[in-house]
């Protein structure tokens, strides 16, 4: 009974809590990705780096807070500098809009079109993030690093496994939860919600009942601000900043929102726990595990690992290329590609 | 060509004169070198994206699977390598890949139904874990043998201008393979299904040892011309750098890069040649057709689906060339060097400029395009170096501004796609 009990531990501690804050990470990346594609019709590549520069205002906003001694005690000082980094990428946002894509959306141009441009917002967003912070790694949580910690967990329970949440994971959990139940307050109780709603699924007759598209598109955008921010500041609490991987995380995003359905809010947020747990299980060592289920005689000798951790981007895509084969329209029904 | 494209062309030139008389002539053919690869690779992208209006964001993928050839044709085989898991290695490719061809054959030929499902996921899982069994093994074994010079099969030991070839083959090869499946998709889907494998690919290429050394990267690749070192033992070379009043160094440099830049100018105009007889055939107006209007094209009884997987694999093949060609001027396949920004969105910044659908279009737009990546990082240094300059020696402010200086050409090749998508939406040289 003892073994088995360790057995859950080992699964959750190296499967279930980093699955569970990763893909909280990744959900609210999805859910940013499907909202512009519901509202304003296009994948939006720029989004990654839309990311990294909330997190990099986060993040100078958080060292200064540091050098004029204001912080949270145990918790992130980044938790407030995060409304200022959404206020600031709300700007950004609203900015490259009213500068590049407005004209094409006055235009009723191809969706191709928007999407290129955003190949070219996405440019200049990793350049000038680069040009501001470097291209470096840079840790920036403070405060308490645990909250619960494996030796005082094996010292209490009295169990030879060890069990660990850090603040960060915990932070990311809490902050996703109140994220999403207000988004969806958002689109199902208020009138901006329903008309942002209305305009996702018939932009001609939306506008035809008298709906301003444009403020639809710019609190759209602002939405989207809040989200993406808010996920790369969990992002690099839990494991760290660094332009590049903010870039990479484009892949799993982009991966989660599709196996959900582009533009489906609840989808995107089960694809981010999809493309989590299969990305970390798949890749994760069950030795230790079956080492407790398992009886002596049948103890594995080998990692009992199904791929290597160099291949959990792969992953993430190989989900997206058999859902868009066999389900185009991803597990929560999108739109039709 | 009208007097305005030439006009263009002339411009490009004249820049690269310039740098030559302002810089050194070596930066100069470097330049020419990279922009001569970089028009192949924007044609291979234009011959998907401008005749059939194929939205592929995975030339990355199809550029590594070239460097991948290079080593594969060029290198020394490891004999060692080869005894110690050789054999078991290619058995467990085929057994991987018989259990794909097995699994889409099981999936195509039942019923649908929980059945089909049950033998599938038997047949995939059993395929996996036997495929394992022969794999690991195999490639530890390999990986062992003398794992800080080899540690890898090695290639064929034959000529590196082969690779070039073979490159645009296995190019093609993957390009069917993703084809096949993903070009059911449309617009935006496609883009990130292809972004998506070309991911995968580099991964690939990345970790997996045995076949590319992976991070490790393979070095001292042969080359197709001569060394310079032999050049400047040679009694020609020692005579004629005086006369030309260069250093023997300068000038053997200068002679290899020359010559690599005579060979790729082959390849291109072998490449422009094909492209430009295509775009004009029948063949070329079924592309815009179908490119144009879909629908119309298939009542008219084109078939749409066999024409857009025929220019995928074409294109991917033209930028399997380039990747080969790459690799060869680099002497070294390094696989951490394969980045999206660079190989697959840079081409198409390329592309877009240049004019999608015009191949004059797209190798000016090659040329433009590379010779700002490279020459905006001395520019913006000098930039900086001239906004900084009151600012106090040694100011943390100047030093970090001097040294994001590199950063500059990506906000660079931002702000030139908005602009050239915005007010000039057709390019340089517009298509037809």
């Amino acid at each position: 009974m003892e073994d088995l009990l360790n057995a859950v531990i080992v699964l959750c501690n190296f499967v279930m809590i980093p699955a569970i804050a990763y893909g909280s990470q990744l959900a609210l990346g999805a859910l940013g990705v499907t909202l512009v594609y519901g509202v304003l019709r296009f994948s939006n590549f720029a989004h990654g780096d839309t990311m990294a520069f909330g997190t990099m205002i986060t993040i100078l906003v958080t060292r200064w807070l540091q050098s004029v001694g204001l912080t949270l005690g145990s918790l992130p000082t980044a938790l407030i500098g995060l409304p200022i980094g959404i206020a600031a990428t709300a700007v950004l946002l609203l900015g490259t809009d009213r500068v590049v894509y407005r004209f094409y959306r006055l235009r009723k141009s191809d969706p191709i079109i928007f999407t290129i441009s955003s190949v070219g917002v996405m440019f200049v967003l990793n350049g000038l993030v680069r040009l501001v912070i470097g291209p470096e790694h840079q840790r920036f949580s403070d405060g308490a690093r645990f909250v619960i910690r494996a030796r005082e967990f094996k010292e209490i329970t009295g169990f030879s496994e060890g069990f660990s949440i850090n603040v960060p994971q915990s932070i990311t959990v809490i902050l996703t939860l109140i994220a999403v139940a207000s988004l969806f307050w958002f689109m199902k109780q208020t009138r901006t919600g329903k008309s942002m709603r209305a305009l996702a699924d018939n932009e001609d007759l939306a506008t035809l009942c008298g709906i301003n598209a444009e403020r639809v598109v710019a609190i759209t955008w602002i939405i989207a601000a809040a989200l993406t921010t808010t996920a790369g500041v969990l992002y690099g609490l839990d494991k760290g900043f660094k332009p590049f991987t903010y870039f990479q995380l484009l892949l799993p995003i982009f991966a989660a929102a599709i196996v959900g359905g582009l533009g489906n809010p609840l989808g995107a947020i089960a694809g981010g726990f999809i493309i989590s747990f299969s990305e970390i299980s798949i890749t994760y060592a069950f030795k230790k595990f079956l080492g407790y289920v398992l009886p002596q005689s049948l103890q594995p000798e080998h990692l009992v690992q199904l791929l290597s951790t160099d291949y959990k981007l792969a992953v993430s895509f190989a989900i997206l290329v058999l859902v868009l084969l066999f389900k185009p329209t991803g597990i929560f029904r999108g739109r039709a590609p | 060509m009208n007097p305005k494209n030439l006009a263009l062309f002339a411009v490009v030139f004249a820049m690269l004169v310039l740098v030559g008389l302002l810089q050194s002539w070596t930066v100069a053919l470097t330049i020419l070198n990279l922009c001569l690869i970089s028009a192949i690779m924007s044609l291979g992208v234009n011959v998907q994206w401008g005749y059939a209006g194929l939205f592929n964001f995975g030339a990355m993928g199809f550029v590594a699977l070239g460097g991948v050839a290079a080593v594969i044709v060029s290198m020394p085989p490891v004999g060692e390598a080869w005894a110690a898991g050789g054999v078991r290695v290619t058995a467990a490719l085929l057994v991987g890949a018989g259990t794909i061809v097995g699994s889409i054959y099981t999936w195509k030929s039942l019923q649908p139904g929980r059945k089909r499902w049950m033998i599938l996921i038997g047949m995939a899982g059993t395929g996996f874990f036997l495929f394992r069994f022969l794999f690991d093994p195999a490639v530890a074994a390999i990986e062992n043998v003398n794992p800080a010079a080899t540690g890898y099969l090695g290639g064929l030991g034959l000529p590196i201008l082969l690779a070039w070839p073979v490159g645009g083959l296995l190019a093609a090869g993957a390009a069917w393979v993703v084809g096949k499946t993903a070009l059911g998709l449309r617009s935006d889907y496609l883009a990130i299904a292809t972004f998506g494998i070309s991911e995968i690919i580099i991964v690939v290429i990345k970790n997996e040892d045995w076949l590319t050394r992976g991070v490790k990267n393979v070095i001292g690749l042969p080359r197709p011309v001569a060394y310079e070192v032999d050049l400047q033992k040679t009694d020609a070379f020692l005579t004629w750098a005086p006369r030309l009043g260069m250093d023997p160094v300068e000038l053997s440099s200068i002679f290899v890069k020359l010559s690599y830049a005579i060979l790729f100018t082959l390849v291109l105009v072998v490449i422009v040649w094909l492209s430009q007889k295509a775009l004009a055939s029948p063949w070329g107006r079924m592309m815009r057709a179908i490119r144009d209007n879909e629908t119309a094209a298939g009542a008219m009884g084109k078939n749409v689906t066999a024409r857009h997987l025929q220019v995928f694999i074409l294109g991917s093949a033209i930028c399997g060339v380039a990747g080969a060609m790459l690799t060869t001027l680099d002497g070294q396949l390094t696989p951490g060097s394969y980045q999206p920004l660079r190989f697959t969105f840079l081409i198409w910044v390329m592309v877009i400029v240049g004019g999608s659908g015009n191949n004059w279009g797209s190798i000016l737009g090659g040329f433009v395009i590379w010779f700002l990546w490279v020459e905006v990082e001395p520019v913006g240094r000098w930039l900086m170096d001239t906004v900084t300059a009151d600012l106090p020696e040694g100011s943390a402010l100047r030093l970090h501004l001097v040294n994001a200086a590199a950063h500059m050409r990506l906000v660079v090749m931002g702000v030139i796609l908005l602009l050239v998508l915005r007010f000039f939406p057709r390019g340089l040289i517009p298509g037809k």
